[in-house]
């Protein structure tokens, strides 16, 4: 009882503490996030004041299994659920913006549903909602098994799952609203981000308590990519947003760095969200759920430690590629470009290590749509890996950079890589953490496979021709030394592109409803009807022995 | 020399040689003698426990 007091007490100090920063506001967006904080708060004190048992009723609802197993695994379930519907949230949000770029109209003429507000809600959504839930979840449940020990403090690791997802409503209303850093991928200010720094910390104090108590002597690959990017990520927050803010109860801050040092802390920062975040946080998914999928283990244990240590070594200078030609000094440009091309062969040594795995069962990736998904997942992670550096070497970066390569490049690896990978750990985890026989329906994965691989491949070749077109049409001039084509020319050159990409995406989007249905009915333990994806053939008529047949076929 | 000069030095020398010997000693390793005993080992380990942990 005392504790449950002191529990609403805090809860109550937090609501007035949130309802007087609202009143005191500067400005009304920051009231209105206080006003999210407050709500929260709210719910918080409501749960721990009333009687019912919630956490007993929220089991009832999700049909969490009684488990009182080795593992905690509440918060691993309310991740997958929170990947799937932030995942369509940002898929979404991504369809309307390109339906935007193709058809200006439909920016509603209304400040909050402009293109440049709704941009960073989807870049956010994909990857901090969908690819942050999926990291999280999947790191607890990967941590747990490859250390056979229960989860270090269950209690902190829901905190790190609630305190997330108000890290993430925090961030997309602030976007929509035109609260902004302008810094991308880090877009969210200076009181969101010191939010996300003590979630975040919590997070490393779960996930690292969780191996020193493991009672397994190894500490599996897997983990020192997770630990790699939980790290790396908490390093690369703090110091891209040291900022002042101009007022304690205002939502603005200016930057602690200028010029073109806040530009490169900027593309320090967001070079390596994709190589901490995006790469070496899946890269862990990969090293767990590939093998276990293949049922075999990973194809040489020892590639795997030296493509972790060339990732950690390389991927954190290569940044400046994304600032050549600007007023970076020439030498931090070409050290860019030269460690992101060295990167190539990790990366390569990495897809490789992955697909060997399926050496001697390769015919798992005829039977089994889930390893179908993981072989194409790596598959893009090797596309993207090279056009990556390929697109960092400064003559071609001259071409491609501002251009809608660059957006191809992004979405073959987000799409192909990062989302290809994130759904067959799902379809991976949801029957074993419901404790279902088997997923709702096999030939659903099968289509969601090749929806989402035709969605990507509308989506990169329309880009890459987008891309090339622009940037030949705006370096092209004529015999009078003027350039040929205006900026609108581009722009309506482009449209047919525009049109195959959206269409891409609405394939991919597609793809991620059967998800959607697939999932939620295994959740319910429902098993669909359906012929298996693939079986030998049998005839009964050549079933019997040789003696027993008409007599033309003797002699 | 300025301080800009002399860390700037020191780091594409003496440190650059460093970072190269740290991650060649991590990289070389697992290919110590006797070792692929131990990474065999931890490739089987997450097949250990059929329906994980129970």
């Amino acid at each position: 009882m005392e504790s449950v007091l002191s529990r609403a007490g805090i809860w109550f100090v937090l609501v007035i503490a949130a309802f007087l920063a609202m009143a005191a506001a500067q400005d009304s967006g920051f009231a209105i996030h206080m006003g999210i904080i407050m709500a929260a708060a709210l719910i918080g004190l409501w749960f721990t004041i009333s009687k019912p048992d919630y956490s007993a009723i929220a089991r009832g609802i999700l049909r969490v299994p009684a488990d009182e197993s080795l593992y905690y695994d509440d918060v691993v379930r309310w991740g997958v659920i929170a990947t799937v519907f932030w995942g369509m949230a940002g898929f979404l949000a991504g369809l309307f913006i390109a339906l935007q770029l193709a058809y200006p109209v439909l920016n509603l003429g209304f400040e909050y549903t402009t293109f440049g507000r709704l941009r960073p809600l989807h870049t956010s959504a994909v990857i901090f909602a969908f690819g942050g839930n999926a990291l999280i979840a999947t790191s607890f449940y990967v941590v747990q098994r490859t250390c056979r020990a229960r989860l270090a403090f269950p209690g902190l690791a829901r905190f790190v799952f609630w305190g997330y997802q108000l890290f993430i409503v925090l961030a997309a209303t602030g976007y929509l609203l035109g609260i902004t850093q302008g810094r991308e991928y880090a877009e969210p200010e200076w009181y969101v981000d010191l939010w996300l720094t003590i979630v975040w910390v919590v997070y490393a104090a779960v996930f690292i308590g969780t191996i020193v108590k493991r009672s397994e002597p190894h500490i599996y690959v897997a983990n020192w990519f997770y630990l790699a990017f939980i790290l790396t990520i908490a390093m690369l927050h703090i110091v891209n947003n040291l900022a002042l803010p101009v007022s304690l109860v205002g939502s603005k801050s200016y930057s602690a760095f200028a010029g073109v040092q806040d530009a490169l802390t900027q593309w320090w920062y967001g070079h390596n969200a994709v190589g901490f975040f995006l790469t070496a946080g899946f890269l862990a998914m990969m090293y767990y759920f590939v093998p276990k999928q293949a049922e075999r283990p990973i194809y040489s244990y020892r590639l795997s430690i030296i493509h972790f240590w060339s990732l950690i070594f390389l991927y954190i200078w290569a940044g400046p590629h994304h600032l050549h030609y600007t007023a970076l000094p020439d030498w931090a440009q070409t050290l860019g470009m030269v460690f992101s091309i060295m990167l190539w062969m990790p990366s390569w040594g990495g897809m490789i290590n992955g697909l060997m795995t399926l050496n001697g069962a390769w015919d798992k990736i005829r039977t089994d749509p889930i390893i179908r998904m993981f072989v194409m997942s790596l598959a893009f992670y090797g596309m993207s890996t090279f056009e990556g550096p390929m697109m960092s070497i400064k003559s071609v970066n001259s071409l491609s950079h501002y251009t809608d390569w660059t957006i191809g490049h992004v979405h073959s690896g987000a799409l192909g890589w990062n989302g290809m990978i994130t759904f067959g750990a799902i379809y991976f985890l949801t029957p074993r953490l419901w404790k279902r026989s088997r997923l709702y329906s096999l030939r659903m994965v099968n289509w969601h496979f090749w929806l989402a691989t035709i969605g990507i491949v509308f989506y990169a070749s329309s880009m890459w021709v987008a891309g090339i077109t622009q940037g030949l049409m705006w370096r092209e001039y004529g015999a009078d030394g003027y350039l040929v084509n205006s900026f609108v020319e581009t722009v309506a050159a482009l449209h047919p592109m525009y049109l195959m990409r959206a269409f891409g995406g609405l394939l991919y989007l597609s793809g991620a409803v059967l998800m959607v249905i697939n999932v939620w009915a295994t959740i319910l333990g429902k098993l669909r009807e359906e012929a298996p994806m693939s079986d030998a053939t049998y005839d009964p008529a050549a079933d019997r022995p040789l003696a027993g047949r008409p007599a033309e076929q003797g002699a | 020399m300025s301080l800009y000069d002399t860390l700037r030095h020191f780091a594409d020398s003496y440190a650059l040689l460093f970072m190269f010997g740290v991650f060649f000693v991590l990289c070389a390793w697992p290919f110590r003698p006797g070792a692929k005993r131990h990474s065999d080992d931890a490739a089987h380990m997450i097949f250990k426990d059929e329906n994980d942990g129970e």
